[in-house]
């Protein structure tokens, strides 16, 4: 999409699924040489440590390959298993929708990270 | 529960109970306004009834069962006691009143015992047993139901009071505002994150400001509570500010250790609005001045 890759998780993740996309993607970003990732996991409504620990490394090996993450669309049920998980998954962005992660790749492209950074402080 | 059988030794407690029952009933009367009666809750006639029809149920459950206060017979007596203890509970009686009601009709039983079995003290003896037995039995049952009562009234109230504190108002488009009174307790928590990330969803709202000015205390607990939720909603995709810091808290959370350096606070509730404006674009501009007060 433009730029961008949209990865939709519609069906419930298991293990080996997730390492396959942990593959495919990384495999994609470096041929489309693509600046941003958007991960929609709207349609996830279970999630694991080992799941929540998956979105974690997506993020930081799309950093390695200079392209940024955006988790966008976790439901609130998955948000709170996450938090009570202990994963906080730092340095992972988020968005409420894909619209709104569109929007967050965009604006830290241009460089305008104070309109739409991670914190505000 | 020793249930010795002395069926045949109650003759003088049953017609005790069904000859003497105005004496009882007065004596009774009397000794409880002399212990515990509360005739700003409950009248003198009220009790009065109350007494007789007792009498007359625990009189037919003897006739019909003996003192094996477990048996069906005593069904109706239980009920009763039931009923009144439950009722007491909700007009606000001690414990020690609800059980009074019970214990206070002892001394008038003894005594009509006593006259009733006067030369014979073997008679006497198992007569009381028997009579202690059943009004022990029936005292310890009121103080269960009224315990049991009592924690249903606490119960309700703290269900009513946690669905009470924990609204989500919307300040602006993409705005929430979720202030909190009270201690936050892990309930109190779950209950909060999950409106809060549900009404972020709904109003599609980038930034949550959660204000702690009503809550009296912040302790280690509380603020993992706080930082719990502020993760929560980043995951959705919304930014949180903790806002209506208030001196002291701020002084427990330096002196607890308590690491709130990711999340963005600020004093007041109108500093935070201020804050979540400038973040999703929006600029407040007055159009006409108004008195001397002059503002940006």
């Amino acid at each position: 999409m433009g730029q961008y890759l949209l990865v939709t998780i519609q069906v419930d993740m298991h293990d080996r699924l997730a390492m396959s996309l942990q593959d495919d993607l990384t495999k994609m970003i470096s041929e489309t040489e693509t600046r941003g990732v958007l991960i929609d996991i709207s349609s996830l409504e279970i999630v694991d440590s080992f799941i929540g620990r998956m979105l974690a490394n997506i993020a930081a090996m799309s950093r390695v390959l200079d392209a940024e993450t955006v988790v966008v669309g976790m439901q609130p049920a998955v948000a709170i298993t996450l938090v009570e998980l202990g994963l906080s998954l730092p340095g992972v962005q988020t968005a409420l929708n894909v619209d709104k992660g569109m929007e967050l790749l965009q604006s830290s492209r241009n460089g305008n990270r104070e309109m739409y950074g991670g914190r505000f402080n | 529960m020793s249930t010795i059988s002395i069926n045949h030794k109650t003759s003088a407690l049953r017609s005790v109970l069904s000859g003497s029952q105005e004496a009882i009933v007065s004596s009774w009367m009397n000794e409880m306004s002399g212990a515990t009666r509360r005739s700003d809750l409950i009248n003198d006639a009220g009790v009065r009834t109350q007494c007789a029809q007792f009498l007359r149920l625990m009189n037919e459950a003897i006739e019909a069962g003996g003192v094996n206060f477990q048996s069906n017979a005593w069904n109706a007596v239980r009920e009763m006691l039931g009923e009144i203890s439950q009722s007491r509970a909700q007009q606000g009686f001690s414990p020690s009143e609800t059980a009074m009601f019970v214990f206070s009709a002892k001394r008038p039983i003894f005594t009509l015992l006593r006259q009733a079995c006067k030369n014979d003290a073997d008679a006497f003896a198992s007569e009381s047993w028997a009579a202690t037995e059943i009004l022990d039995s029936m005292g310890v049952y009121t103080m269960e139901i009224y315990q049991k009562s009592r924690e249903e009234i606490i119960k309700r109230q703290q269900e009513e009071l946690l669905e009470l504190s924990t609204p989500v108002v919307k300040l602006w488009d993409g705005i929430l505002a979720l202030p909190i009174i009270g201690t936050l307790d892990s309930a109190r928590t779950q209950v909060v994150m999950e409106s809060l990330l549900q009404a972020i969803v709904q109003t599609n709202s980038r930034v949550a400001i959660i204000d702690i000015t009503g809550v009296p205390t912040v302790d280690t607990v509380v603020a993992q509570h706080l930082l719990k939720t502020v993760t929560a909603a980043r995951l959705m995709g919304a930014d949180c500010i903790i806002s209506g810091v208030r001196p002291q808290i701020a002084q427990t959370i330096v002196h607890l250790g308590i690491n709130l350096l990711d999340v963005s606070t600020k004093a007041t509730l109108a500093a935070a609005f201020k804050v979540a404006l400038d973040r999703s674009g929006f600029s407040l501009v007055r159009e006409k001045q108004s008195g001397e007060g002059q503002r940006g």
